[in-house]
């Protein structure tokens, strides 16, 4: 067994020191490699981009409270009567002052220029109440100053301030007949930070939307109140609405487009993966016709057929992995923290993200350049022991 | 044509290599033809777009409504042939994630888009049924639905009087496809049913769709038009469609791009390593060529040789793959299961993709090809014996 070992690591090392003499079709093959590892890395950190846009930043204890048939804030649509009574219901969580941490908010949609093109894309602005600072703990302001109560003044989310023209503090724009003041830049770490904030009064004022809302944002004592909190306003005969924690309403948000992201993403990889393995199997292939003067003197002096095979594989893997850790690589340094935006169909806004080269998407990525070598090296392997040893050792 | 049993023979040489090479090409092509379809799918709207048709929406964003009455005055604005209106009901069948394009309208919809080919015996039952809709083939196929089914219908947005979100519509009938990229996924319901029905918002539409006689004058009208309503509640903002489409299409953004050049990366990759095979098998022929030249071979001749086997290879597995690519979108559908509005492979992508497999089988045959014609006969006779 050890003498086996012994061999199986001998040739394969005397192999891989050959490796610089065939260089140009390894190369190839590793390029080959590394283009499929760079696009599956690529597109998928794209929708765990985008996931972690809408999800990050939303706590366990938060929930949406919406009008009873709305498939999202933007259809939505509470009466300031049914808000009052949403806040007082049990399990709601108070501030210091005993004020419910109940908010509610307004959600519509304004045109704002992009900055990399210039052409227009629906922004979400949103009129939040006092309460929605106490809601999203994670609120920061970090330019500038929150807005003024009444005002028409506006504050924008990190990454809509980031990606959209006109939005810097001082800046006055006007949308219809209002014209607001951007006074301040903020950021919550989630799906705020594609929003534009303002007043609700104000936006209920400019939008003629009378003393009604969109959503109720509300923070529970905890996590556990919410079935308690749900029952009480699911029975409750004044109103019909439906309640979702934040986490399920984000998730379900992001689910179509990151899902259709991902099967295309891995559709391709797979696709183009069997593009590379064709490719790896020639290559493999052409190495082993070179080597079968060497292969069968190596036989002859005694070495197993499975060292050799060991030896052929080993190299397939190795130029496998090579690929993968070049592919990773590159998609890291090209995509990790590339901040874009798209429109989200489900709010029909933009939703500004950073592509997000996960640690695990880089391992996955490394496996299955680890499977393409394997499958790749397998048939050139048995070849390579294929020919009895007379036969190969006349051809020399 | 008298060497094709040459280069047959020279491709069968390794077989393995033959199969896996042209199953890489294959491969390449079949990606690069579905792709392209896919992407087809999201900008084929443009190329059906009217330029005698404009869209006006209110100024502030496509999703607040406009007073139905601005039809009449936009009507009377000299050049405008036809008005229209469109209200995005939200509707979805079962379930919030089978998203319906559907926007109750007037029968002068169908006669500023003529490419919705709708019978005359459906177009009948429509006028007859208050509660009918007329269908794309493609949603009717993606339900299974079929004319005079009763479906309900639910919405996010629109309650009706009796206080529920889901509408009960009669299936009248089928549009089909009047021009290739044609949106066949649109659920067309009766404007008076909707106005009667819904709870509130009566009055209220949510974008209007203007013919106009003369193309030409399409940015004139378009500032006629907005002039009507400027300094109003609601102001407007009209457009030709196929900007409309376009400024539609500009908020997916980056990704659209980002997405185009992955493809490409992915399609280049791929052609690289098959390239790099196809040249290999070549270069490992050179005491061949070499006998061929011996034997009084021009080296020209070789050259082609050399370059019509390339060419052959590029065309075998590339040709295959934009065929196999055709197929599957063709009789395979949409991969989404109706949700893409329109999906086919344009003849410009298959253009492009004979045009890549011409440049496939010149590159990769070029360099081989050229040492060949360089090599010194005796030089390379002596690595044979």
């Amino acid at each position: 067994m050890i003498a086996w070992i012994l061999q199986a690591v001998t040739v394969s090392v005397m192999n891989l020191r050959n490796l610089p003499a065939r260089w140009g079709s390894s190369l190839v093959a590793v390029i080959g490699i590394a283009g499929v590892v760079l696009v599956l890395v690529g597109i998928l950190s794209m929708a765990r981009g985008f996931e972690a846009a809408l999800t990050d930043g939303t706590a366990p204890e938060n929930v949406i409270v919406m009008r009873g048939s709305a498939t999202s804030e933007l259809d939505s649509g509470i009466g300031a009567d049914e808000a009052n009574v949403i806040a007082e219901a049990p399990g709601v969580a108070k501030d210091a002052d005993g004020n419910a941490l109940a908010s509610p908010e307004l959600f519509v949609v304004v045109d704002v220029p992009r900055k990399s093109t210039g052409t227009s894309s629906n922004v979400p602005l949103r009129g939040v109440s006092p309460a929605a600072f106490g809601v999203r703990e994670s609120f920061r302001i970090i330019e500038g100053r929150n807005f003024t109560p009444g005002m028409y003044e506006i504050i924008v989310g990190r990454g809509a301030s980031g990606q959209f023209a006109g939005l810097a503090v001082g800046d006055s724009v006007k949308w219809g007949q209002n014209s607001w003041q951007v006074v301040g830049v903020f950021e919550t770490g989630g799906a705020a930070d594609s929003e534009i904030w303002a007043d609700a009064r104000a936006v209920q004022d400019a939008y003629r939307r009378g003393n009604s809302y969109n959503t109720l944002r509300v923070k529970l004592e905890s996590a556990d109140s919410f079935a308690m909190f749900k029952d009480a306003l699911t029975t409750n005969p004044q109103l019909n609405v439906r309640v979702l924690t934040e986490r399920e309403y984000y998730a379900d948000q992001a689910r179509m487009l990151s899902g259709f992201i991902s099967g295309i993403g891995v559709g391709v990889a797979f696709l183009m993966g069997l593009g590379a393995m064709f490719g790896a199997v020639n290559t493999m292939s052409t190495a082993v016709a070179n080597r079968s003067r060497e292969i069968a003197t190596l036989r002859a002096l005694g070495f197993g057929k499975t060292a050799v095979m060991v030896s052929v594989l080993t190299e397939a893997i190795v130029l496998g992995i090579a690929g993968g850790l070049l592919g990773g690589a590159l998609a890291w340094a090209l995509f990790n923290g590339y901040q874009v935006s798209t429109l989200s169909w489900s709010s029909f806004s933009q939703v500004t993200f950073a592509f997000r080269v996960t640690p695990e998407l880089l391992v996955d990525g490394a496996s299955y350049s680890l499977l393409l070598g394997l499958l790749g090296g397998i048939l050139p392997a048995f070849r390579a022991v294929r020919r009895p040893v007379a036969t190969a050792l006349r051809q020399l | 044509m008298k060497y094709l049993g040459l280069l047959w023979a020279n491709l069968r040489r390794r077989r393995m290599r033959l199969v896996f090479t042209l199953l890489s090409v294959l491969v390449a092509f079949l990606l690069f033809t579905y792709l392209a379809a896919v992407k087809t799918a999201f900008t084929a709207g443009l190329d059906v777009a009217g330029a005698d048709r404009l869209v006006t929406i209110h100024k502030v964003s496509l999703i607040q409504l406009l007073p139905v009455s601005y039809a009449n005055r936009i009507a009377s604005v000299e050049g405008v042939e036809k008005v229209a209106h469109n209200t995005w009901f939200g509707g979805y069948y079962q379930d919030p994630k089978n998203q319906l394009a559907m926007f109750p309208v007037q029968e002068t919809y169908f006669e500023i888009y003529p490419e919705y080919t709708v019978s005359a015996e459906h177009m009948e039952n429509w006028r007859r049924e208050r509660t009918g809709i007329i269908v794309g083939e493609s949603t009717m196929r993606r339900f299974g639905w079929k004319v005079g089914d009763r479906v309900p219908i639910s919405t996010g947005i629109w309650q009706n009087k009796d206080g529920s979100n889901t509408w009960e519509f009669t299936i009248s009938g089928v549009y089909t496809a009047g021009k290739e990229g044609t949106d066949t996924t649109a659920v067309l319901p009766h404007y008076e049913y909707f106005e009667e029905a819904r709870a509130f918002g009566e009055g209220m539409v949510g974008w209007f769709v203007i013919q106009i006689a003369n193309a030409d004058r399409a940015a004139e009208i378009s500032d006629e038009i907005d002039a009507l309503f400027a300094n109003s509640p609601y102001e407007t903002k009209t457009s030709p469609e196929k900007a409309f489409m376009q400024g539609f299409m500009n908020q997916i953004g980056d990704i659209g791009a980002i997405f185009t050049a992955i493809v490409s990366v992915v399609f280049f990759t791929l052609l690289l390593v098959a390239g790099n095979t196809m040249a290999q098998s070549v270069r490992e022929r050179t005491p061949e060529i070499a006998v061929l030249k011996a034997l009084g071979f021009t080296n020209a001749r070789i050259v082609r040789l050399l370059l019509a086997e390339s060419l052959l290879l590029a065309a075998l597995g590339g040709g295959t793959g934009l065929g196999l690519a055709w197929w599957l979108v063709t009789a395979g559908g949409d991969p989404t299961g109706g949700f893409l509005p329109a999906f086919f492979v344009e003849t410009s992508t298959l253009v492009l993709g004979v045009a890549m497999i011409f440049v496939l089988g010149l590159a990769s045959g070029a360099l081989p090809a050229w040492q060949a014609a360089r090599l010194n006969t005796v030089t390379a006779f002596r690595k044979v014996v």
